[in-house]
C-alpha cells in the first residue's frame, strides 16, 4: 500500500507542476501587459518601466516562472494589485467559506443520489426507475445559476422564509455553525446539492445493477439469504465506487462554485474570483485558480488512494 | 451445428445488410423520449434561424412606458424585459448566441480532439506518453473553474468565451478519442492490413475512422449540454456577450433585478437554457443506446 501511494505521488508530481504551469500562464495570455490593467492611462514610460522592474515583469517567462514557483511554494502568492493585501489570506478566508458549502452540497447530493440511485438499480425499468432517472437528468441539465435564481423566488421573494443572500446576519462576513447562519446556507446548498446527486443517482443506479446480475448474488439468493443479507452486499461493493465519485464531486463543485456564489453573494472563492476577473487583478485570479486546482489534484490523490485502500479488487499495481 | 446456424442465418442477414447507420436511425425513430427531444432541439435552432420571420417585434427596440409587463399581456406574449423589449422576440433571438456559444465550441474541440487522440492512440509510445500526460494536466482543472479562468484572464467577449470552452472541451474529446483508438488498434483486422502492406494514413482512414468516430461522435453530443449552461453561464457572469445584444444567459443576469417584480419573466430565459440543455441529453442518450455505444 505504502508502495502504491509512493507511486501515486510520483505520477501527480508532474501533473502538478504543470497545473502550476498553467496558472503562472494565465497572467501573460492577457493581452497587453498585467499592469496595464492598474497603471493610469497616463503614466510616463519611465514609470512603467519601474513598476514592470518592480513586479519582476522584465525578465524573461522561465526566470520569473522559477521565481514565481519558489514563492509560492513558500506560502507567498503575491499581492492583491486591487487591495494590496496577501493574495494568500485573501484566499485562505474564501476558501472556507466554499469548503463549508460544498461539502453541506455534497453530503446532500450524495444521501438524495444515493437513494434515487439504489431504488432505481433495485427496481430496473419500474415506473420507480423512470422517476429516478428522470430526477438524475434533471440535475445533470439544469442550469444550476438559475435553479438559484428560482429558488430564491420562491422561498425569498414569494413566501419570504428565507433570506436570499449573503451567509449571515452580518452580510459577507464568515460563516457559523449557528441556527441563525444555517437559514443562509440552505437555498446555496440545495442548489448546488442538485449536480453531484444526479451523477452519484446516475452511478449508483448502473453500479447496484450490474452487481445483481452478477452470479454471487445468485448464489447468495440460492443459499437462502434473505433480502436484508443481499442488500447489505450490493452495498458493501457498490461502496468503493460511489464514495469515490463522491470525493471527485466535492472536487467539481470547490472549483466550479463561481456561478452559485455570485447567485447568492456567498463570500467564497468564486466571489473573489469574480471580483478579481472585473478588477483585472491578475494576482489574485492566479492565486485563487492554484489554490483551488490544487485542491482538485490533492483530492484525486486522495480519492484513488481512499478507494484502492477500501477496494480489494482494484490491482495495486 | 454451425452449418445449421448460418442456414438460420442467412434470411437475416439480407435483412441486416442495410447498413449501420439505417439501423441505428431506426432504432433512433421508434424512441419516444429521444424524438420529442430532437424536435424540441430542431424547433428551437429553426426559430433561432428564421428569428427575424417568426419573432413579433424588434429585439433591440425597447419602451420606458411599458417595462416589466406580466406575462400574457395584450401586448406582449411573454411579458416585456427591465427596458421594456418584448421577451419572445427576446427569446426567440436570444438562441442564435446561446446555440452559437454553447455548439461551436463542442464541434471545435470534436475535430482538435479526436485529431489529437486518434493520432496519440494509433502511434502510441512516447508520443502518446507527452500528448497525454499534457492533457492530464488540463484534466486536474475542474471544466467550471478552467473556463472561467481562461475566460477571465482572456478578457470578456464572444470569441474569448468560445476559444476557453474549446480548450475546456479537447482534453475530454481527446482522452475518449484515445482511449477507443488503443482498443481498436490492437484487433486482429488491424493487425492484418498492416501485415498485407497498407499505410498507416490507410489504415486509419478505412479501419480506425470509421470504428472510433461513432463513440467519439455520442460523446461529443452529450457535451452540447454541459457547454450550453457553460457558455450562458459566461454570458451570465459578464464574461460573454455584451449588452444589448439578447443571448439567454445575459438576460437572465440583467433580469436578476426583476425578481421582485416580475418572478416568472425573470426565470424565463434559464427556462430556456434548461429546455435546451436537457433536449441535447435526452437526445445524447437516445443515440448512445440506438448506436449500442457502452458507457
Amino acid at each position: 500500500m505504502l508502495i502504491y501511494i509512493l507511486k501515486r505521488l510520483v505520477y501527480v508530481t508532474p501533473v502538478a507542476i504543470g497545473v502550476s504551469i498553467v496558472c503562472f500562464l494565465l497572467v501573460h495570455i492577457t493581452p497587453g501587459d498585467p499592469l496595464s490593467a492598474i497603471l493610469p492611462s497616463d503614466a510616463t514610460l519611465e514609470l512603467q518601466e519601474q513598476m514592470r522592474a518592480a513586479y519582476g515583469f522584465d525578465k524573461p517567462l522561465p526566470v520569473q516562472y522559477a521565481l514565481w514557483f519558489w514563492k509560492v511554494i513558500h506560502g507567498d502568492l503575491g499581492t492583491s494589485l486591487a487591495t494590496g493585501r496577501p493574495v494568500a489570506s485573501e484566499v485562505g478566508r474564501a476558501v472556507s467559506n466554499t469548503f463549508i458549502l460544498s461539502t453541506t452540497a455534497t453530503l446532500i447530493g450524495f444521501t438524495f443520489g444515493t437513494f434515487f440511485g439504489f431504488v432505481a438499480g433495485y427496481f430496473r425499468d419500474s415506473w420507480l426507475d423512470k422517476l429516478a432517472s428522470g430526477i438524475s437528468v434533471l440535475g445533470v441539465s439544469v442550469p444550476h445559476y438559475w435553479l438559484g435564481m428560482v429558488l430564491v423566488i420562491i422561498f425569498s421573494a414569494q413566501l419570504g422564509w428565507l433570506p436570499p443572500t449573503g451567509a449571515g446576519p452580518d452580510g459577507s462576513g464568515g460563516w457559523r455553525p449557528d441556527l441563525e447562519h444555517l437559514r443562509y446556507i440552505i437555498l446555496p446548498a440545495i442548489t448546488m446539492s442538485v449536480i453531484p446527486m444526479g451523477v452519484i443517482s446516475r452511478t449508483v443506479r448502473a453500479l447496484v445493477g450490474d452487481i445483481l446480475n452478477q452470479e454471487f448474488v445468485q448464489a447468495l439468493r440460492a443459499k437462502g439469504l434473505g433480502e436484508y443479507g443481499v442488500f447489505k452486499h450490493v452495498v458493501t461493493n457498490a461502496a468503493p465506487t460511489a464514495l469515490a465519485i463522491m470525493g471527485l464531486q466535492l472536487g467539481y463543485l470547490l472549483g466550479g462554485s463561481i456561478l452559485i456564489e455570485t447567485v447568492f453573494s456567498w463570500p467564497g472563492t468564486g466571489f473573489l474570483l469574480n471580483a478579481a476577473i472585473f478588477q483585472r487583478d491578475l494576482p489574485l485570479l492566479q492565486g485563487t485558480i492554484l489554490v483551488l486546482a490544487m485542491f482538485f489534484v490533492a483530492l484525486n490523490l486522495i480519492v484513488d488512494v481512499v478507494q484502492t485502500a477500501l477496494d480489494p479488487r482494484i490491482q495495486r499495481g | 451445428m454451425a452449418i445449421a446456424t448460418a442456414d438460420i442465418a442467412l434470411p437475416a442477414t439480407k435483412r441486416v445488410s442495410r447498413g449501420y447507420w439505417t439501423d441505428v436511425g431506426r432504432r433512433l425513430s421508434r424512441d419516444p423520449v429521444a424524438m420529442t427531444a430532437a424536435c424540441i432541439v430542431l424547433l428551437i435552432v429553426l426559430a433561432a434561424i428564421f428569428a427575424p420571420y417568426v419573432a413579433p417585434a424588434d429585439p433591440y427596440k425597447g419602451s420606458m412606458i411599458r417595462r416589466l409587463k406580466p406575462i400574457w399581456d395584450a401586448n406582449y406574449i411573454l411579458g416585456s424585459d427591465e427596458l421594456g423589449r418584448d421577451m419572445l422576440t427576446r427569446l426567440i433571438y436570444g438562441g442564435r448566441l446561446s446555440l452559437f456559444m454553447g455548439g461551436l465550441p463542442v464541434a471545435l474541440a470534436f475535430v482538435i480532439g479526436s485529431s489529437v487522440g486518434i493520432f496519440a492512440g494509433y502511434v502510441g509510445g512516447w508520443a502518446n506518453t507527452l500528448i497525454m500526460r499534457t492533457i492530464d494536466v488540463f484534466y486536474a482543472f475542474p471544466s467550471v473553474l478552467l473556463a472561467i479562468a481562461l475566460s477571465g484572464a482572456l478578457g470578456a467577449g464572444i470569441l474569448n468565451a468560445i476559444v476557453s470552452l474549446t480548450i475546456v472541451f479537447i482534453p475530454q474529446i481527446t482522452r475518449v478519442a484515445e482511449a477507443v483508438t488503443t482498443q481498436i488498434r490492437t484487433r486482429d483486422y488491424v493487425e492484418a492490413a498492416r501485415v498485407s502492406g497498407a499505410g498507416p494514413l490507410t489504415i486509419i482512414r478505412v479501419h480506425v475512422l470509421g470504428n472510433v468516430l461513432g463513440p467519439i461522435f455520442v460523446y461529443a453530443t452529450s457535451l452540447i449540454s454541459v457547454s450550453m449552461i457553460l457558455a450562458s453561464g459566461l454570458s451570465f457572469l459578464g464574461l460573454g456577450s455584451k449588452p444589448p445584444e439578447p443571448e439567454w444567459g445575459l438576460m437572465l443576469n440583467t433580469l436578476r433585478t426583476a425578481i421582485y417584480v416580475q418572478p416568472l419573466v425573470a426565470a424565463l430565459p434559464g427556462a430556456m437554457i434548461f429546455i435546451t440543455s436537457i433536449s441535447f441529453n435526452l437526445f445524447s442518450d437516445g443515440l448512445r443506446s440506438a448506436m449500442e455505444v457502452k458507457q
